[in-house]
């Protein structure tokens, strides 16, 4: 019979704790989200031998047992909750060479939760070079437990855990540690008032209480009984069983643990004092952004035009191909282009990602949250804020999935909600054939007015991120302090495996998560563009052919009329009729107002919908923006005059016009809550903006 | 005895109290305990943070969390 056992895997961070998680399991790995919060849940399986298969549960990566964190209360969760479907029956406690008496902190907790524990130390490669030696049998003999040496790096270690695994059930699962020791009185009248709990237990679900009081799920119903002292004793307390623990360590560790301090490596030393340098740190840093920023753009267009062209000609073929009808145009102008919206941004989220991984995986990311951690705090964001937004200025998408990084909640919801204001490269179209119509290409200073607007807008999208951070720090209820408590790891040389893995389930998880949404968008706009209501849609080609019945014109040119006048009268068209009263304060018309709807797919697609309208038929820039120029309103004026042009790049520099933004922000707020506050704040924002600059201009 | 932000790179300290009401456990856990000795190793701007070894421990601290460690300096 094969029998399922599941293991828990916990460790500090930095610990190359995924790194085992990665050579256990390799590809079979299951991403998700824990239920009602946002931190990432990580399931592995694996097999031992041909009757024991192993469900590998990673934890959030902590120093210790108590929750003042969400990721805190998953661990604190699932490991005091024996009806907890992933409750382990084995726990494996990541430790590395240098940090072990930090690490059995956290392995002497987990041991008082009287659940069977390994102690797996990984990082053994480096012991020589760091002048360490670790006595193993003696750890396993002071500690009770079972001590394996692990090297992620080199793969070793790998079959003595999984035979420790195999035999679970000889692993000891008594506590390490006297609890009652830190204060007897207290702790007896708490064993007296539950008799038969454990009192470790016991003490966690009450300091739980104190430290984290939003996620109460353990609740002890008649605290009052027992919680005889204030919540300052009871930090008393904390710390003094901190320090307890750390005696215990300190004395075992006497036994088993040398360092030759001589031999340790000036490495980090020789390091930081470039890359924390009061000057070169920060130049440093922003040539790395630079560098990452350009590849990012550069790079990717290559794949990204391969997939626009490839899903193009398909498209192309299959309108071909198949007969005229409603399921050749909902396959060739709803899916094609659906799943085209959703791959297009493959490129840009895995080369960010990839960059993301290598920052991390060597340690140099904890340097850059100390660089930037005090001027980002000014504006409610913290450390780690500033890669995400300057992402943004490529892609919000890939920018909102990397806050994933920020451990405060609240620093990652302001960073999520203000980064779309950054001028990502799906503006810069848009941008670049407006400024072109209405912006005079005389030069100041040798520099054009042109560019100075491009430069202009890009500075106001970073102004108005800053601007609206700080607003949102006073708004946003705070729910647990925030505080830089930063572990500075040693630099290390990243693992490929980790990087290629989590590129991979980054990729995956966009597309499979936001992806749906997207999709279901994408065909919701094309049956509204491609349907109308009453006989005007329905009769389009008749109409325009009697139209035309005695002009000279070619079918091609038919044709595009037709496009353009049942565009005109389709739902979408319709909706941009609808809206007119309320843009053309803002000086836009009803065709402009059709393309602010379909931006809400991608704001790129500004242009397409208005060649379509103008019935240009052919997106090349030089075409449009020729006949852009010559559209005359009612009254004979130019349609993109001055006013107009800057109100709309205002309006596509504030608005909140991007599907996919919000898939991913509802996917990573896991709430309709926030993208909808989002798009309220940011098309009201755009609105009045807009408005304000045309009365002021006209 | 003065608080752990009031010292410059190259300090070495001793821990000798814990404002325990206003810091992070978090920090507890890490090392930072009465007894433990202190090296400032680099502060990013004169407001913090402060980049410190601690017991064996190498991590960055802001200044409000760094005023609520007393510490004191050991030459």
């Amino acid at each position: 019979m094969v029998k399922t056992i599941t293991v828990a895997l916990i460790g500090n961070p930095n610990t190359g704790k995924s790194s085992v998680f990665n050579s256990l399991t390799g590809l079979k790995q299951k991403i998700g989200n824990y239920p009602g919060v946002t931190v990432e849940k990580k399931n592995g399986f694996f097999k031992i031998d041909r009757t024991t298969n192993v469900q590998l549960v990673d934890l959030p990566g902590t120093y210790g047992l108590n929750t003042q964190s969400i990721d805190q209360s998953i661990v604190f969760d699932l490991l005091l909750n024996k009806n907890n479907k992933d409750f382990p029956d084995v726990v494996i406690v990541v430790a590395d060479v240098e940090n072990l008496k930090r690490n059995l902190l956290l392995f002497s907790q987990i041991k008082d939760l009287e659940i069977p524990s390994i102690l797996a130390i990984n990082m053994a490669d480096q012991l020589q070079s760091k002048g360490i030696e670790i006595d193993t049998n003696q750890l396993e003999s002071d500690l009770d437990t079972k001590v394996v040496l692990l090297s992620a790096r080199k793969n070793d270690g790998f079959e003595e855990l999984k035979n420790e695994l195999k035999n679970y059930r000889n692993l000891s699962d008594k506590p390490a540690f006297d609890i009652n020791e830190i204060d007897p009185e207290y702790f007896s009248n708490l064993q007296k008032t539950f008799p038969g709990e454990s009192i470790y237990k016991l003490w966690l679900l009450i300091t739980q209480d104190i430290n984290f009081t939003k996620l109460q799920r353990n609740k002890i119903d008649d605290k009052g009984k027992f919680k005889t002292q204030t919540e300052s004793y009871l930090k008393k307390l904390q710390q003094r069983e901190t320090i307890k623990r750390y005696q215990i360590i300190n004395e075992i560790l006497k036994k088993a643990y040398v360092k030759d301090n001589l031999k340790a490596s000036g490495l980090r030393g020789v390091i930081d004092r470039i890359l924390l340098h009061s000057i070169w740190g920060y130049l440093i840093f922003f040539s790395i952004l630079l560098l990452i920023f350009q590849v990012i753009f550069d790079w990717s267009s290559i794949p990204m035009d391969f997939i626009d062209n490839t899903f193009v000609s398909i498209s192309q073929s299959v309108k071909l191909s198949l007969p005229d009808g409603v399921f050749t145009s909902l396959i060739s102008e709803g899916v094609l282009p659906g799943l085209a919206g959703i791959l297009i941004f493959i490129p840009q989220i895995a080369l960010l990602f990839f960059f993301i991984s290598i920052l991390e995986e060597t340690g140099y990311m904890s340097r850059v949250v100390f660089l930037m951690d005090r001027t980002l705090r000014k504006f409610g964001l913290g450390g780690k804020s500033l890669i995400p937004l300057v992402s943004g200025v490529a892609c919000a998408i890939p920018a909102v999935m990397a806050t994933r990084n920020i451990e405060n909640w609240k620093d990652r919801l302001i960073t999520i909600l203000v980064t779309p204001f950054m001028t990502c490269s799906a503006r810069l179209p848009v941008y670049l054939i407006l400024i072109s119509l209405v912006i005079p290409s005389d030069k100041i200073f040798g520099i054009s007015y042109q560019s100075l607007t491009l430069m202009g807008l890009y500075i106001l999208g970073f102004l108005l991120a800053i601007f609206s951070s700080t607003i949102l720090k006073a708004i946003i209820k705070r729910d647990s302090k925030s505080y830089l408590v930063l572990e500075m790891p040693d630099y290390r040389l990243p693992l490929i495996k980790n990087i290629v893995l989590n590129v991979y389930n980054k990729t995956r998880s966009f597309v499979v998560e936001a992806g749906k949404i997207i999709f279901a968008i994408s065909i919701l706009l094309w049956i509204m563009a491609s349907s109308g209501p009453g006989s005007n849609y329905r009769n389009a080609d008749e109409i325009i052919r009697s139209q035309y019945e005695n002009v000279a014109i070619s079918d091609d040119e038919l044709q595009l009329n037709i496009e353009s006048y049942k565009l005109e009268n389709s739902y979408i068209g319709l909706v941009g009729k609808t809206i007119e009263p309320v843009i053309r304060p803002l000086g836009y018309d009803w065709k402009i107002g059709i393309a602010l709807v379909t931006s809400f797919a991608a704001r790129e697609v500004f242009v397409g919908t208005l060649s379509t309208i103008y019935n240009v038929g052919s997106e090349d820039q030089e075409t449009i923006k020729s006949r852009m120029a010559k559209e005359k309103k009612s009254d004979g004026e130019l349609v993109f005059n001055f006013p107009t042009g800057i109100s709309l790049m205002l309006f596509y520099a504030l608005a909140m016009q991007c599907m996919s933004t919000l898939a991913i922000v509802r996917k990573e707020t896991n709430s309709w809550k926030w993208p909808i506050i989002q798009l309220i704040f940011m098309t009201t924002l755009a609105y009045f903006t807009s408005l304000i600059v045309y009365q002021i201009l006209i | 005895m003065i608080s752990l932000d009031k010292l410059k790179k190259g300090d070495k300290a001793v821990v000798t109290d814990l404002i325990t009401d206003s810091i992070p456990l978090t920090l507890l856990e890490m090392g930072c305990l009465p007894g433990n000795e202190i090296t400032v190793l680099g502060l990013a701007s004169k407001k913090g943070p402060i980049y410190l070894k601690i017991d064996d421990s190498h991590l960055s601290i802001d200044f409000v969390t760094a005023s609520n460690v007393i510490v004191e300096i050991k030459n």
